[in-house]
């Protein structure tokens, strides 16, 4: 019987077992799991601070689901070493788990810069796990006053959970503007309103420089004083233990289509690996739900010796805030084509006949027809983009590819 | 399995198929106090324009990326029907982003729906193919892969 090992336990973990599972009934599989939970949707944690969901309803998947899949899952353990050779992984307190196949779906870790004074502060949080996300319930009070470091996704996110529990919060970020790393001034203008509208305050191309136990001292000069500190500056992937064993490595591990390693039979997936994006041809990390449960997936079938690639993966993102949602996707290079009005915004940019990305902020109606696309490298010769460009419909493609699309052939 | 489909060449355009969802869906026994005067919230929709029209609702893919994306694992694959646990949802629009027909969409309340075949809400067989006059849709097994 094949011998499956799993290290982690978030949304890569839960789609390598129903990987393996598709593949094959009888595979051993443990999962190492650091977090002594079950998998959990991650991102819900800013959705369970702001009270529109609960932990009985964050679970990820069904309560049986382990047994269900006949998993080991040994909770509140890590592995702390991988052994490519006599292919073993070795768990924390010494023991060895010997495999024929491991993924390493380790996801990533907050990264906190060497700030000046940090130790001075009593009330300092991460926001990435359930266990943090009820920490800082726990810590914060009607009239707290928050600071929070980084104006990204997570930082975001965790303002708009915490809004209604707290006097004032206040995001600051290097970045001029909000969501940097997805959105242009522009986007990200239209974003930082509706935060702004909400009571979220912000100081952005401004960071902190040093902190003085309630007092941080930024760089533009202003000392912002606060009762609870968040840290959500960015998120390193974990790759240490691939490459510690000798595995390549860049800013996530680097994994192929199958989602193999440079390792033999150590496959890696979800938030700790980089590859290639199908819009642009880039190796990078993308740290998201979707691409981590795919990756995953892909990785458990090859892992039960079945034969599965997964090789149009690309940055896609849904963010919403108080109600204004945005989203984008693909690579946002080539021809630009753009709608705008008061409320909506909506960017297209093509090359070589292709879409490559798009930025859509207040109407989001059935984008994934965009995104499918992308993801599909359909040539928009064959399809009407004049009228797709107006709002996302079906009708742009031609009657015999509806057919096909609707009419009985599997997509 | 049975899944729905659509004949564009005999679709009227008439939209009576979203009426019909919306209605099989509302939980009420009336169509008039269900439905009238108000913005209704389908799970199927007629597309196209002047000549040819056609309805569009979820395909129930055989490989669905919306169970592959939800974020809360709302979404799920029971015996071939993709359905969602409104109960989970969050309403982060990621499976919008996802599904290549456009097939989600927020439902009156801000929460994710979209088409179960009329399996799950008391009325056992799709209202949309019941309902259509030129009988555009219809459910049947063609055979696919579910
Ligand atoms: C607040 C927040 C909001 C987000 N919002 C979105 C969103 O809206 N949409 C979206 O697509 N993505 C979002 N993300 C990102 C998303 O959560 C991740 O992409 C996804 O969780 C990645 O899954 P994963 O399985 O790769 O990693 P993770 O979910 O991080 O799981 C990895 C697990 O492995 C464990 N682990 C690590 N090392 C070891 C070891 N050596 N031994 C044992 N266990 C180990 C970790 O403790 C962790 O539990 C958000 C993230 C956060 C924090
Ligand atoms: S919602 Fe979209 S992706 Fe999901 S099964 Fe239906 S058509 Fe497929
Ligand atoms: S909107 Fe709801 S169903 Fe859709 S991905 Fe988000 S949580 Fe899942």
């Amino acid at each position: 019987m094949k011998r499956c090992v799993i290290i982690g336990n978030g949304a890569a973990a839960a789609g390598c077992i129903e990987g393996i599972r598709s593949a094959d009934a009888e595979a051993e599989i443990t999962v190492v799991s650091a977090e002594k939970h079950a998998v959990y949707g991650r991102p819900l944690i800013s959705y369970y601070l702001e009270g529109k969901t609960d932990p009985a309803h964050m679970n990820y998947r069904s309560a049986d689901f382990y047994e269900k899949n006949g998993c080991r899952v040994l909770y509140g353990r890590t592995a702390v070493g991988l052994d490519p050779e006599r292919k073993e992984v070795t768990l924390d307190g010494g023991e060895t788990l010997p495999y024929d196949a491991v993924c390493v779906a380790a996801g990533s870790s907050p990264f906190v810069p060497p700030f000046e004074g940090l130790d001075t502060v009593e009330k300092k949080f991460s926001f990435m796990t359930l266990d943090d996300a009820e920490t800082l319930a726990a810590a914060v009070r009607e009239d707290s006053r928050v600071l929070i470091v980084g104006a990204g996704l997570i930082g975001l996110k965790c303002a708009e959970g915490l809004r209604g529990r707290v006097g004032a919060i206040t995001v600051c970020d290097l970045a001029d503007r909000v969501l940097s790393s997805i959105l242009d001034a522009e986007c990200a203008g239209r974003m930082q309103k509706r935060l702004e509208e909400n009571g979220i305050g912000f100081l952005l191309a401004d960071s902190a420089v040093r902190f003085d136990k309630d007092v941080a001292y930024m760089r533009s000069g202003k000392e912002i004083g606060f009762d609870i500190l968040v840290l959500c500056v960015g998120v390193r992937a974990n790759t240490a233990l691939v490459k510690e064993a000798g595995g390549e490595v860049g800013r996530g591990i680097a994994v192929d289509e199958k989602m193999l390693t440079s390792l033999p039979d150590v496959y890696a997936a979800g938030d700790c690996t980089e590859s290639v994006d199908c819009s642009s041809g880039a190796r990078k990390v993308m740290a998201l739900m979707p691409n981590a449960y795919m990756q995953g997936f892909t990785a458990g079938v090859n892992m039960a010796g079945g034969e599965a690639r997964f090789d149009n993966a690309i940055p896609m993102n849904s963010v919403g805030f108080f109600g204004l949602h945005a989203m984008t996707a693909g690579t946002y290079e080539g021809e630009l084509f753009e709608e705008k009005t008061d409320g909506t915004l909506r960017r297209f940019y093509v090359k070589d006949g292709l879409l490559k990305g798009f930025i859509l902020i207040g109407d989001t109606t059935r984008t994934g027809i965009y995104t499918s696309l992308i993801r599909e490298r359909t040539p928009l010769a064959s399809v009407d983009f004049a009228l797709l460009r107006q709002s996302a419909t079906t009708a742009a493609f031609s009657p015999a590819e509806r057919r096909r699309k609707f009419g009985g052939a599997s997509k | 399995m049975k899944r729905v489909y659509v004949n564009e060449e005999w679709c009227l355009g008439c939209h009576l198929c979203e009426y019909n969802c919306a209605f099989a869906n509302s939980g009420k026994n009336d169509m008039a106090t269900a439905l009238k005067g108000k913005r209704i919230f389908p799970r199927i929709h007629v597309e196209g324009a002047d000549k040819i029209t056609y309805a569009v609702s979820c395909r129930h893919c055989a490989d669905p990326i919306c169970v592959k994306s939800c974020i809360s694992g709302a979404i799920s694959k029971k015996d071939g029907v993709v359905c969602i646990d409104r109960d989970k949802c969050v309403g982060c629009l990621t499976c919008v982003l996802v599904c290549p027909f456009g097939a989600l969409a927020p439902g009156e309340d801000g929460v994710m729906q979209k088409c179960e075949l009329c399996l799950q809400n008391g009325v056992g067989a799709p209202a949309c193919v019941t309902g259509c006059p030129n009988r555009a849709i219809v459910y049947e097994e063609r055979g696919e892969e579910e």
